[in-house]
C-alpha cells in the first residue's frame, strides 16, 4: 500500500509538468487551431528565466580586502552580492535563496511578451496554411529558440537550487499513519504540485467565470459567428496564446529545481507533451491536465522494480504504447470531443 | 531513355555526371589552399554522407512529397538499418552485399508494421503516432535491448555497436594480425581511395563513395519510375484529396502502405551504408531529432519535386560541414578589411552563427525557407530562372501559377 502511494506521488510531479505544457499546448491549439511544436522551447525559456534571475540577483561587486589573503598568497576577493549591500546582507540572502519562487513574477511578463512576439511575428502567417507547415515552421523556431539559449548559456545544465526551506524531504507516511520512512517525499516537489494545481485552476476559472473566457470558449465553439458578433476575437486569441506561454514558462520556472535546467530540456518535453495532448484529446482542457497527471503517474508505476522484472523496458515506453493504443481504438483521446481533427 | 521522358531524362542524366564527377566538382581549390580547408568537399567521408543522406531524403520524399503524410519518425528506419548490417558484418562476413540486402529487408519488415499500424489515422495523428513508434525504438534501443550484461543484447546501448575480434562471422576470411576486418564489397575495401594529383589539385576518389553513388543513382531512377508511374498518380491523388479517393470506392490505404514501406526501405538502405562506410551504429541515430533532421533536408529541397531531397540533403550536409569549420580566427581574416572596431563587432556577432553555432544558422535557414518558399531550394531556382527568362523575352505574360510539385 504505501509503494503504491509513492509511486502516485512520484507520477505527480512529472504528471503536474505535462499537465501544465499540454493545457498551454491545449490553449493554443483550441483558440488558434495551430499545433505548437515550439511549446517545449517555451517551458525551457520558463526554466531559465529562473537562472536569469538567478543570476542576476548574484551579481556582485568585488572587492579585495587586505585584511585577508587566499591560498595562493594575494588579497582575498570578496564577492558582495549588490543585493546584499543594498537591502542588507539578511534581505538580500533571503532575496538569493528564494530567487526561484521570485523568478514567477519576472517570468510573467517576459513569456506573455515571447508569447505576443511569437503569435504575432510568425504563428498569424500561417493560420492559412496545412498544418504541416505550421508543426515544421514552430519546430524551425524550437530549433533556433534552443540554439539561442545554447549560446548565451552553454550546453551545460545549470543547477539552480530551492529555497533552502523547501531543500530536503519529509516524511509524508507518518501523516497518512504509515511506519516512519516508508514515505519519504522532497519538499518541493509538493510545492510544485500544489503550485500547478493553483495555475490549472486559475486558467478554468478565467476560462468559467470571467467575460473574457466566455468570450474565448465562444470562440473556440465557433470563431466566425463570435466574429460576426463584432467581437475582436483574433485580439483575444492573441492574449490566449500569450497565457499560454506563461503557463509553459511558469512550468519550466518551478522545474528547475527539480531537473537542472539544459537547452534541450523542451525536446525532451515536448514530445511527450504531445503525447499527452493525444492522450486526453485534442483540443480537451479537462482531457490535457486528467492525460497529463495519469501518464505521468502510469510512468511512475512502469519504473517500480517489480513491474520492470515483469517486462523489462517498460518504463521507457509505457506512455508512447498508452498513446498508440489511444490514438488507434479512441482517437478523439479520452475526452475529446467528436470531430476535432478526426480525418 | 530507359523509359524516361525526355526531361527526366535530362536531370537522370545531370544528377549522374554530378555524382560520378562529384570528386572533382566538389575540390574547386588547389590542396593546401586557404580556401579549400575552408571549402573544399571532396574528401570520401562528406561525400559518402552526400549520397546516403541523398538516398534516405529521396525516400522520404517518396512518403511526404507524394503521400503528403508527415512522418516523424523515419530516422527510426534509419537506425533499424544500420544494427542490421552491423550484425551482418558481425555474424556472416564483412561483404557490405549481404548486409545491404539484410538492412533492407529488416526495415522493410518494420516499416510495413509500423505503417500498418500508423496509417490507420492521418493528419497531425499519423505525425504523432510516428514520432510516437520512433522514440520507443529509441527508448529500447537505448536502454534494455542495449544492457551490454544481458544475454539479449541487440544494440550495445549507450556505446553503439560495432565489431569486435572474436565475432563469429561465419563467410569471413580469419584476420591474423589482430586488427579489426574492413567492410568490402568482394574485396574491395569501401574505406580505400585512389589519389590523383593533377598539378596543384589532389583528387580523391573513393570505393565506398562510388559504390554509394550508384545506388544513389538506382534509387534516384527508381524514384522517377515511381513518380510519373500510375501508382505515383494515385499517391499523389491521396495528398489532394484523400475523401474524394474514398468516395469512389477505392481503398487508398494499400497505396499509402506501399509508399511507406518503400520510404522505410530507402531509409533501411542508407542506414545499412552508413554501417558499410563506418561499421558502428548507435542509438542516436534513431532519436527524434534526427527524424527532424530528415525533414528539414526533405523541406529545404524542395518537398514533391523529384531533385530536391538530393538538392537539400547535400545542402544541409555541406553547410554543416563548413559553417561548423568556421571559427573566429577565420572571420578574422575574413573581415580584416574592415576598420578594428566594426570587424571586432561583426566577428562578436557572426560568432553565434558558425562554429557550434552552425544548429543556429540551419535552423533559421530552415524558417526562412519554410516562410517564404514552401517549394523549397528547388522553388527558388525555378523562380530566379523564370525571372530570368521573363526578361529575355520581354514579354509581360503573367507567369502561370506552378505548384511547386513536378
Amino acid at each position: 500500500m504505501d509503494s503504491i502511494i509513492l509511486q502516485i506521488l512520484n507520477g505527480l510531479d512529472k504528471g503536474s509538468a505535462y499537465a501544465l505544457i499540454a493545457l498551454g499546448l491545449t490553449l493554443i491549439f483550441g483558440t488558434l487551431g495551430v499545433v505548437n511544436f515550439a511549446h517545449g522551447a517555451l517551458f525551457m525559456i520558463g526554466a531559465f528565466c529562473a537562472v536569469t534571475l538567478k543570476k542576476i540577483l548574484t551579481l556582485s561587486s568585488v572587492v579585495e580586502d587586505p585584511t585577508k589573503t587566499d591560498f595562493l598568497g594575494k588579497p582575498l576577493k570578496v564577492a558582495t552580492p549588490y543585493v546584499e549591500s543594498w537591502f542588507g546582507e539578511a534581505t538580500g540572502a533571503a532575496l538569493i535563496d528564494w530567487a526561484v519562487p521570485l523568478a514567477i513574477l519576472f517570468s510573467i511578463p517576459i513569456m506573455i511578451g515571447v508569447g505576443f512576439i511569437m503569435e504575432r511575428g510568425l504563428i498569424k502567417h500561417f493560420y492559412k496554411r496545412p498544418h504541416a507547415d505550421q508543426i515544421l515552421v514552430t519546430f524551425g523556431l524550437a530549433i533556433v529558440l534552443q540554439e539561442v539559449i545554447k549560446a548565451f548559456y552553454g550546453a551545460n545544465p545549470i543547477p539552480t537550487p530551492a529555497p533552502a526551506v523547501f531543500r530536503g524531504s519529509f516524511d509524508f507516511g507518518v501523516l497518512l499513519g504509515f511506519d516512519p520512512n516508508a514515505i519519504i517525499y522532497p519538499y518541493w516537489r509538493m510545492v510544485y504540485f500544489a503550485f500547478s494545481a493553483v495555475i490549472i485552476g486559475a486558467v478554468f476559472a478565467f476560462l468559467r467565470f470571467t467575460t473574457f473566457g466566455m468570450v474565448v470558449r465562444a470562440g473556440m465553439a465557433d470563431r466566425e459567428t463570435v466574429g460576426l458578433l463584432g467581437i475582436n476575437i483574433d485580439k483575444r486569441f492573441t492574449i490566449m496564446f500569450g497565457i499560454a506561454a506563461a503557463v509553459a514558462g511558469l512550468a519550466g520556472v518551478m522545474y528547475a529545481p527539480i531537473n537542472s535546467p539544459n537547452y534541450h530540456m523542451g525536446m525532451d518535453f515536448l514530445v511527450l507533451s504531445f503525447v499527452v495532448v493525444v492522450v486526453g484529446g485534442m483540443g480537451s482542457l479537462p482531457g490535457a491536465v486528467l492525460a497529463g497527471f495519469m501518464l505521468g503517474i502510469l510512468e511512475a508505476f512502469a519504473s517500480m522494480n517489480q513491474i520492470k522484472a515483469i517486462i523489462p523496458g517498460i518504463d521507457q515506453i509505457i506512455i508512447y504504447l498508452v498513446a498508440i493504443i489511444i490514438i488507434l481504438t479512441r482517437p478523439r483521446g479520452l475526452m475529446g470531443k467528436k470531430g476535432v481533427m478526426e480525418e | 531513355m530507359l523509359g524516361l521522358n525526355k526531361k527526366d531524362t535530362t536531370l537522370f542524366l545531370i544528377v549522374i555526371g554530378m555524382a560520378m564527377l562529384a570528386p572533382f566538382i566538389l575540390n574547386p581549390f588547389p590542396e593546401g589552399s586557404s580556401l579549400a580547408q575552408m571549402f573544399n568537399a571532396g574528401y570520401p567521408d562528406l561525400m559518402q554522407r552526400f549520397v546516403i543522406f541523398g538516398i534516405l531524403v529521396i525516400g522520404f520524399n517518396i512518403l511526404f512529397g507524394l503521400t503528403g503524410y508527415l512522418s516523424f519518425g523515419h530516422a527510426a528506419f534509419l537506425g533499424i538499418g544500420s544494427y542490421s548490417a552491423v550484425w551482418m558484418f558481425k555474424l556472416v562476413g564483412m561483404n557490405v552485399l549481404p548486409a545491404i540486402l539484410l538492412s533492407m529487408i529488416v526495415s522493410g519488415v518494420f516499416a510495413l508494421l509500423i505503417g500498418y499500424v500508423s496509417l490507420r489515422r492521418s493528419g497531425i495523428y499519423f505525425s504523432i503516432l510516428t514520432l510516437a513508434i520512433a522514440q520507443m525504438c529509441y527508448n529500447l534501443a537505448y536502454s534494455v535491448l542495449g544492457n551490454p550484461s544481458s544475454n539479449f543484447n541487440l544494440t550495445n546501448g549507450e556505446t553503439g555497436l560495432q565489431l569486435s575480434l572474436n565475432d563469429p562471422r561465419i563467410l569471413g576470411s580469419a584476420t591474423t594480425d589482430g586488427a579489426l576486418p574492413v567492410t568490402n564489397l568482394f574485396g574491395a575495401a569501401m574505406r580505400s581511395s585512389y589519389q590523383w594529383e593533377a598539378g596543384s589539385w589532389l583528387f580523391t576518389f573513393n570505393v565506398g563513395y562510388y559504390f554509394s553513388a550508384i545506388i544513389m543513382l538506382i534509387s534516384f531512377y527508381i524514384s522517377i519510375r515511381i513518380f510519373r508511374s500510375p501508382f505515383g498518380m494515385m499517391l499523389r491523388a491521396v495528398k489532394s484529396n484523400q475523401q474524394r479517393m474514398n468516395y469512389t470506392g477505392l481503398n487508398t490505404r494499400p497505396y499509402v502502405l506501399a509508399a511507406f514501406v518503400i520510404s522505410g526501405i530507402y531509409a533501411g538502405l542508407a542506414g545499412g551504408l552508413l554501417s558499410s562506410m563506418d561499421p558502428l551504429a548507435g542509438a542516436e541515430r534513431m532519436h527524434w531529432t534526427a527524424s527532424g533532421e530528415i525533414v528539414i533536408m526533405a523541406i529545404l529541397g524542395g518537398v514533391g519535386t523529384l531533385i530536391g531531397p538530393v538538392v537539400g540533403a547535400g545542402f544541409n550536409e555541406y553547410f554543416k560541414n563548413i559553417l561548423s569549420k568556421i571559427n573566429d580566427d577565420i572571420l578574422h581574416t575574413w573581415l580584416s578589411f574592415l576598420p578594428d572596431g566594426l570587424e571586432n563587432l561583426l566577428v562578436g556577432f557572426l560568432h553565434y552563427f558558425v562554429g557550434k553555432g552552425w544548429h543556429l544558422t540551419l535552423g533559421i535557414m530552415f524558417m526562412l525557407v519554410i516562410i517564404f518558399l514552401p517549394g523549397g531550394l528547388v522553388q527558388g531556382g525555378q523562380r530566379i530562372a523564370k525571372l530570368f527568362s521573363r526578361k529575355k523575352d520581354g514579354q509581360a505574360t503573367p507567369p502561370a501559377t506552378q505548384t511547386p510539385a513536378e
